[in-house]
């Protein structure tokens, strides 16, 4: 394997290219091939093949303890894989820690809420924006006029990020006093700060009524088309993944068990067993 | 009375700089850097140093001084608790134990058990004279320099990326990596403040208490971590708070009750708070995520 990290690299995801129309052509974001992590003796994930195209929106679902995070984990490089290729916007990740792999391109929220509670909205959204306010130790103690514009900059861009979900009036309120669907909206935020080329989702709509779903739903929809970058999600909310996923592939034990646009997943016959078991006939797999 | 307030309170504003270190790296390293009285002592010799065998003048020994420490504190995370990042903190305890009887016998090869006479580095600043009390040059020093250095770090950690970023690593920092910040570089730069703070600090220390020992800065390192943990560890004005608080206590105590049992009563007040309010008189209470 080539040493040189920027050299750009195709590899080959086995499977059917489900790759939208429009991104066709185009170098796939993220692309995953044989990926696996072995816990002491346990295999946790194995096998694991995916190519987001650039603008796509793609769900990862199971049923729990399919290892969906910790693909998720594997994809940030929170877990460093134990066999297997990620590459990241034609980047081999190997030997990224998560803070490369964010600088790379992909960012994250979690499945349990991870905000900085003690910062305020505003401040969740700036330690997003970090590695984007260009200044320097000197002129932040000196107080520099490269500060005063830079900050102003990262304030401006931090309130247009909290418009999208229309949270630019909470700007000071401290993280930990949102209501619960707000946080969720702030961990996308705060995500898309770091001026991502994908971001992960993990159960965005978690704790979320009907109303505030398909406002979500709405809300990654434009987010795809605005900042122009691809979604994967994980979602036990199946309106969701089948409203808005392009492709869905399904984890079982740690493994692939189906790959294909919503309506082929829906009649996948393995997927409703893994959901419902076999004796489950002819009904729907509405987990 | 007065007297005794006034030096209670310079005490007090030396104690104060010195947990603000201890504070900071508490706060965001999560560990308790007990070397920390140590770089004082190495921060108070590098001026020494610089003043009677170079002869340079106070702002440059004082400049000389705070650079010293902060490269030293930048190496001593590097070589001794960066490797020890996710060991259990009872490793990093005992490793920063060990640094400060390092950092003790290296002073005592290069500098001798010998104690040295400090120069008074604070008296380009008359002393104030208010009817019969006179402040001393050192105290007006050290009380603004305390007064000057609590609200920089508070403006520093509340308004600069690099304070937003230090404040996110020591909440979460795995969250935090994951957003992009350089957690070692973060942890490297609080280090690197605390250790510049403890540089002043033993300059203004052995500016009102002219002798120089390898162990000068044991016993006000002791005290100073008494006095975060009494302010509340973690919170920048309990630093500030517990510092003065138990540099008073410690000369009223000399002054009224007995010079020998002066830090018995320091320390016995700090096991009275906390048994009152365990997270000391500025913490909050932490509440562990489920």
């Amino acid at each position: 394997m080539s040493n040189n990290p920027n050299e750009t690299k195709y590899i080959e995801v086995p499977g059917p290219g489900k790759i939208p129309e429009r991104d066709r052509g185009k170098r796939p974001v993220l692309e995953a091939s044989h990926l696996g992590i072995d816990f002491g003796g346990l295999t946790a994930v194995d096998e694991f093949n995916i190519a987001i195209g650039a603008t796509e929106i793609g769900g990862l679902i199971g049923p729990n303890g399919a290892g969906k995070t910790t693909v998720f984990n594997l994809l940030t490089k929170v877990y460093q894989p134990t066999r297997g290729v990620i590459m990241l916007d034609g980047k081999d990740t190997h030997g990224m820690n998560t803070t490369q792999a964010n600088q790379a391109g992909i960012a994250r929220t979690f499945q349990n809420i991870r905000l900085f509670d003690k910062l305020t909205v505003e401040e969740n959204v700036k330690i997003g924006l970090h590695n984007s306010i260009g200044y320097h130790l000197p002129s932040a103690v000196l107080r520099l006029p490269r500060y005063w514009k830079e900050e102003k900059k990262a304030h401006d861009r931090a309130l247009e990020l909290l418009d999208i979900f229309d949270m630019a009036d909470l700007a000071d309120v401290r993280s930990s006093s949102l209501p619960y669907g707000a946080q969720r909206r702030l961990e996308i935020v705060r995500a898309l700060a770091t001026n991502p080329k994908v971001l992960l989702l993990d159960e965005p709509a978690a704790g979320m009524n009907p109303s505030e779903t398909e406002e979500l739903m709405n809300n990654i929809r434009k987010i795809r088309d605005t900042f122009n970058i691809a979604v994967l999600l994980i979602e036990h909310d199946m309106n969701l993944v089948m409203g808005i996923c392009e492709n869905i592939i399904v984890l079982n034990f740690g493994k692939i068990i189906a790959k294909g646009t919503p309506s082929e997943i829906q009649k996948n016959p393995k997927v409703i067993e893994a959901y419902l078991g076999n004796t489950a006939e002819g009904e729907e797999a509405d987990v | 009375m007065l007297n005794y307030l006034i030096s209670g309170i310079s005490l007090g504003s030396v104690y104060a700089i010195i947990a603000l270190g201890y504070t900071m790296v508490y706060g965001i390293a999560k560990m308790l850097n007990f070397a920390h009285g140590d770089i004082i002592m190495v921060g108070g010799y590098a001026a020494f140093c610089a003043s009677s065998y170079l002869g340079w003048p106070v702002p440059l020994c004082v400049l000389f001084s705070m650079m010293v420490c902060t490269i030293l504190g930048i190496v001593i995370e590097k070589l001794a608790y960066k490797p020890l990042r996710n060991a259990t903190s009872l490793a990093v305890l005992i490793t920063a134990i060990g640094v400060s009887y390092f950092l003790q016998n290296i002073a005592l090869l290069i500098w001798t058990s010998n104690p040295k006479a400090f120069p008074n580095m604070a008296d380009f600043v008359p002393p104030i004279k208010l009817g019969d009390i006179t402040i001393p040059s050192v105290t007006v020093i050290t009380v603004a320099a305390s007064v000057i250095i609590m609200i920089a770090l508070t403006l520093f950690t509340g308004m600069t990326k690099m304070g937003k970023a230090m404040r996110a690593v020591s909440e979460d920092k795995g969250a935090a990596q994951l957003m992009g910040i350089n957690v070692n570089a973060t942890i490297s730069t609080t280090f690197a403040i605390g250790s510049g703070l403890a540089a002043i600090a033993g300059v203004l220390l052995c500016s009102a208490y002219p002798t120089l020992m390898p162990t000068t800065g044991s016993m006000p390192g002791i005290k100073a971590f008494t006095a975060a943990v009494l302010g509340g560890i973690g919170s920048i004005p309990g630093a500030m708070l517990g510092g003065i608080l138990l540099g008073v206590l410690e000369k009223f105590a000399q002054a009224y009750i007995s010079t020998q049992l002066s830090d018995a009563i320091v320390f016995a007040a700090l096991i009275v708070v906390l048994l009152v309010k365990p997270t000391g008189l500025l913490g909050k209470k932490i509440t562990e995520k489920v």
